[in-house]
């Protein structure tokens, strides 16, 4: 389903963030990528978005390289493939509501849909009396919450999740992980990065481990080895 | 499905102008005084326009005829003069008319008119004085008139004068011409550096309120959203900022031109900017709204292009 073919990232200062990446995620996976800050996690996310080309190497989604995606058809990738970052980037003017319903317009839903399937993912993420409130008014693991509804309301392929934990106290993390595993469970493939030990050991499910941009393990059912 | 689009965009760019109140107010803030100046500019420009012309209307030439020029050929060089293209008008003044307009101009000068009464007889010709349609058309009219001088040198020609010809007359029209020419090109130059400054800040004003949502365009584009669905609400908040900019200097002209209209009917040109603003108002809406909207809807497009690139 995702397949990174030898993919190296070198930047213009000559500092290396990925060197000959290869593996691929089956579909359904639960797959996790640990790794030290700088170890070359988000590079590899921001890969599999187009939002970043690789120096060599290709990046292919459902046997589609994504560079050579135009620029124009980029969001049609991006709609099959929901987003979660550390740092939740929600859009700040618009409530919890609307963050989610925007991912559906830009998928052009009809309004109908929109209306039952906005409150149905925010149940699902626990958050169905916030629906008015604006990020502002959320805390960190609400946000959190409410980027994993947007990421799911589309019904995408697979939720890419980049430090997902990162910002998030141990009772939220352990929530959002359980909520990426219902998701999981459902057939929805996840490909998470972190580096919290403990979420890692816990799960069991495959892990990669990266040091300076390269694939140094790559396990069936791992643990946070570094 | 297009009008769906539509109306979600339009929504977008409704909601996001009232939500970010602090930033679309100083957006509109801004725009106006770009509206403003605009408007201004028409505004000198119609007064100096008509200052320039009054200026340029007391520009003459006269013909001074000899004392015993016939008045039926005085006449007759009226007519050929009023059949040239270049000429505007032509005032004929007899000699008693040109003795009592001397009088009257010298008229708190006693040794000047003691001197007169001395001489006794009218000592004045009669006179034509001519005006063209443009500064720049004495010198032909004064050819003209030479023409016909020398053209009765056979008999007795009944010119004695033009002052086309003295050279402090000719001097003054020069610097006449070359004054309100230079004034013209002088005021077209600020009108210029103005407004292509005032547009520069607004332009700037717009791409620093979208370059605070800048993060928002990523995170749009990140969840799918193609470009003009990004686009398109920024374009709608921009063309919003011009109208409500622009209803608010066409408010804001109502009251100035008012106050100001009787200073300007008494200035020099004479034309009340009230009466005139009133009488042009369509026309002001036109380029202050228009102006408005064109240079949010541009400024936004512009402005938001270059987050677009991920």
């Amino acid at each position: 389903m995702i397949y990174y073919d030898r993919v190296s990232k070198i930047y213009a200062d000559n500092s290396v963030a990925l060197e000959d990446v290869s593996f691929s995620v089956e579909p359904g996976e639960f797959i996790s990528v640990v790794g030290h800050s700088g170890a070359g996690k988000t590079t590899l996310v921001k890969m599999l978005l187009a939002e970043e080309r690789p120096t060599t190497g290709s990046v292919f989604f459902e046997s589609i390289n994504v560079h050579e995606i135009p620029l124009s058809k980029v969001g049609d990738l991006r709609r099959k493939i929901g987003t979660v970052f550390q740092d939740f980037r929600l859009l700040p003017n618009k409530t919890a509501y609307e963050n989610i319903a925007f991912a559906m317009e830009a998928a052009g839903r009809a309004e109908a849909e929109i209306r039952s399937d906005v409150p149905h993912v925010l149940e699902l993420v626990d958050l169905g009396d916030k629906m008015n409130n604006f990020p502002n008014e959320l805390s960190g693991g609400e946000q959190q919450r409410v980027a994993i509804a947007r990421a799911i309301v589309n019904q995408p392929d697979v939720i890419v999740a980049d430090e997902p934990t990162g910002n998030l106290d141990p009772v939220n993390t352990f929530e959002v992980v359980q909520i990426l595993k219902k998701i999981n469970d459902l057939g929805t493939t996840i490909l998470l990065t972190t580096h919290n030990k403990g979420v890692i050991d816990n799960l069991k499910k495959r892990v990669i481990t990266m040091d300076r941009g390269k694939v140094i393990r790559d396990d069936k059912e791992g643990k946070y080895i570094l | 499905m297009k009008w769906l689009t539509t109306k979600r965009i339009f929504r977008a760019g409704l909601l996001s102008f009232s939500r970010n109140a602090f930033v679309s107010f100083a957006s509109v803030l801004v725009m106006t005084v770009t509206l403003f100046t605009v408007g201004i500019t028409l505004f000198a420009g119609v007064i100096l326009g008509s200052a320039l012309q009054e200026l340029r209307n007391k520009a003459d030439v006269n013909v001074y005829f000899t004392q015993d020029a016939p008045e039926d050929r005085m006449l007759e060089l009226k007519a050929s003069l009023e059949a040239l293209p270049e000429v505007a008008k032509v005032e004929y003044l007899s000699r008693d008319e040109a003795l009592a307009q001397f009088r009257e101009r010298h008229k708190n000068d006693q040794l000047t008119l003691s001197a007169l009464d001395e001489l006794g007889d009218n000592p004045l010709g009669a006179v034509l004085n001519v005006k063209a349609k443009d500064i720049s058309q004495y010198e032909s009219i004064a050819a003209f008139l030479k023409d016909q001088q020398s053209a009765s040198t056979g008999g007795a020609s009944i010119i004695d004068k033009i002052n086309f010809y003295d050279a402090q007359h000719r001097a003054a029209l020069e610097r006449l011409q070359y004054i309100t020419d230079s004034a013209k090109v002088l005021a077209e130059w600020i009108v210029a550096i103005l407004i292509l400054t005032t547009l520069a800040i607004s332009f700037n004003t717009l791409r620093l309120a979208i370059y605070s949502s800048r993060d928002e365009i990523q995170v749009m584009r990140l969840v799918g959203a193609g470009s003009f669905y990004i686009r398109a609400p920024f374009m709608v908040e921009g063309v919003l900022y011009g109208l409500v900019a622009g209803l608010v200097t066409l408010l804001i002209f109502y009251p100035l031109t008012w106050w100001l209209g009787g200073a300007t009917g008494n200035f020099f040109g004479g034309v009340n900017i009230f009466t005139y603003y009133m009488s042009h108002f369509f026309y002001f809406f036109l380029i202050i709204i228009g102006t408005g909207v064109l240079l949010g809807a541009v400024a936004s497009f512009l402005a938001v292009r270059r987050y677009l690139k991920i």
